[in-house]
């Protein structure tokens, strides 16, 4: 019997738990927005109804409101979505220990067993569609296939509260016509360049061959290709299963657009701090910074170095972020946001080459005084310490890049 | 952070026993200012949304004083839902 994997999706998470909160609002255009003081003012989720009125994911609240000026705007309560995200794992873990999460809002679920089969797995979704709606109240999606790429399509494809087949027998009928911008991974520019090999639908993504592929699009093209084929077999991880952290990162979108390098060194010095941060209290240390900005169109780049030294020392990381930024984004301001992330890691013990020129000392000097500066914010609060660069600016101040920020790593590769 | 109420939701304290076993079995449930009430018999428990009072918990359909009404426990508050609950004989707390 071959695998049995399912994808879960809540539909309008945020909104849906909003509108079970509040009947007051249900029967309204809903959407979850970030704080518009804060200038976090966008549109995290709508419900159905707010679609209607063309309102998407990422429309700045203004934009919304001239779509439909009685949206009902609420803010975002995270605990009680994390709350419910836990919820909806446990039903899942009914059903498998192998249960995967891809954010709050999605899951995978592998039931594969000596007796299921792909049916099984269709009667198994809906116990499981209906069992979310009764006793949480949200509806999801479910994709039913045979493995993680086409449960993530499937699960896409009917909505809300629906479930989606897609069979080893059957897939090319159903997957092949679609867009090449619905497989997992495929994003803008992927598509664009797709696009310019004439593979408009995923059909015509699996049937172009693998040399021009790998020329253009490198290795992932061959990835993406073996997802056109139906031959993805990465695993579904384990309820218990603890991903390998892979990159550590914090990204942020301060009060004010950066306009000037100075607001840039001012804001990479608080990332690289929390980054840095992190990476002692997981013991390790990083080889690669990577910097990423977005414009005030909201189109992101980004663009990374490799460090001589592997390192955990929030100055070394800043510096490094800084002289990418002067090199490669210095011309492109103003920034709406920037992020940091260090990756390449290894472990804080592992033997390192150590430097010609001597500063071994000073590095290790700067190593503890850092670590004293995590044992004060530990005890007293992030603000206890701050450096004098963050006071330039009052509202940078008031920032606290480790709790507000930090970005979570996604593991689908892990394994 | 609590919800705020409306015409079917009540928030309510209550007392309750923690069993060997994990479970939490409601015994006596109080309205702000209100008399003290017995629970005589529970029901049913199970997870369950409240649509109408808004919210989701653990759903405890119980009897107190010849009346039949679900509470929940949707973590740490406690509610009364009032509405005809899913049991068949059902009067309004």
């Amino acid at each position: 019997m071959g695998r049995v994997i399912l994808h879960c999706d809540a539909n309008a998470f945020y909104a849906s738990v909003e509108c079970l909160y509040n009947p007051a609002i249900r029967d309204k255009p809903v959407a979850v927005c970030g704080d518009a003081e804060a200038r976090h003012g966008i549109v995290l989720t709508k419900n159905q109804i707010a679609k209607r009125f063309g309102i998407n994911t990422g429309d700045a609240i203004w934009q919304a409101r001239e779509k439909c000026p009685e949206l009902v705007c609420v803010p975002p309560d995270f605990p009680l979505y994390i709350r419910f995200s836990r919820r909806m794992r446990r039903i899942y873990e009914d059903y498998s220990d192998r249960v995967e999460s891809f954010g709050l809002d999605e899951a995978w679920v592998d039931v594969s067993g000596p007796d299921v089969d792909i049916r099984e797995g269709e009667r198994i979704a809906h116990e499981i569609r209906l069992r979310i709606k009764r006793e949480l109240g949200i509806t999801v999606s479910v994709g039913v296939s045979f493995n993680k790429i086409f449960a993530k399509l499937g699960s896409d494809m009917k909505k809300p509260d629906a479930v989606t087949v897609i069979a080893p027998d059957t897939f090319r009928d159903v997957v092949w016509p679609l867009p090449a911008g619905d497989l997992l991974f495929v994003g803008p520019a992927t598509r664009r360049k797709l696009r310019m090999m004439n593979a408009r639908t995923i059909g015509d993504l699996a049937n172009l061959p693998d040399d021009l592929l790998k020329a253009r699009l490198g290795k992932p093209g061959l990835m993406l290709k073996s997802y056109a084929l139906g031959l993805d077999r990465s695993p579904v991880m384990r309820s218990d299963f603890r991903a390998a952290i892979k990159s550590v990162g914090n990204s942020t979108t301060p009060p004010h657009d950066l306009t000037a390098p100075d607001d840039a060194r001012c804001i990479y010095s608080l990332l690289a701090e929390s980054v840095a941060a992190r990476m002692r209290e997981e013991g390790l240390r990083a080889r690669c910074v990577t910097i990423s900005a977005r414009s005030v169109d909201l189109v992101t780049c980004s663009c990374q170095r490799t460090l001589a030294r592997p390192t955990n020392l929030s100055g070394e990381i800043a510096r490094a972020a800084m002289q990418l930024f002067d090199e490669r984004f210095s011309g492109e301001l103003p920034f709406r946001s920037v992020g940091l992330s260090c990756s390449a890691l290894s472990p804080d013990g592992a033997p390192a080459q150590l430097g010609f020129l001597g500063d071994e000392e000073r590095r290790i000097r700067l190593e503890h005084l850092e670590e004293a500066v995590d044992g004060l914010r530990r005890r007293f609060g992030h603000q206890i310490v701050r450096r004098a660069i963050v006071l330039v600016d009052g509202e940078y101040a008031k920032i606290n890049p480790v709790e507000d920020h930090t970005v979570h790593p996604v593991p689908f590769y892990a394994g | 952070m609590r919800r705020p109420e409306n015409a079917y939701k009540h928030y309510v304290k209550v007392r309750a026993d923690f069993g060997f076993d994990g479970r939490i079995r409601p015994l006596l449930l109080r309205e702000e200012d209100g008399p003290a009430i017995r629970i005589d018999r529970i029901l049913d428990v199970r997870p369950a949304a409240a649509r109408k009072a808004g919210g989701q918990g653990m759903r405890y359909v119980c009897q107190a004083e010849g009346r039949t009404f679900a509470l929940f426990y949707d973590e740490p508050y406690w509610f009364v839902e009032n509405e005809r609950t899913d049991a068949n004989d059902t009067n309004q707390i």
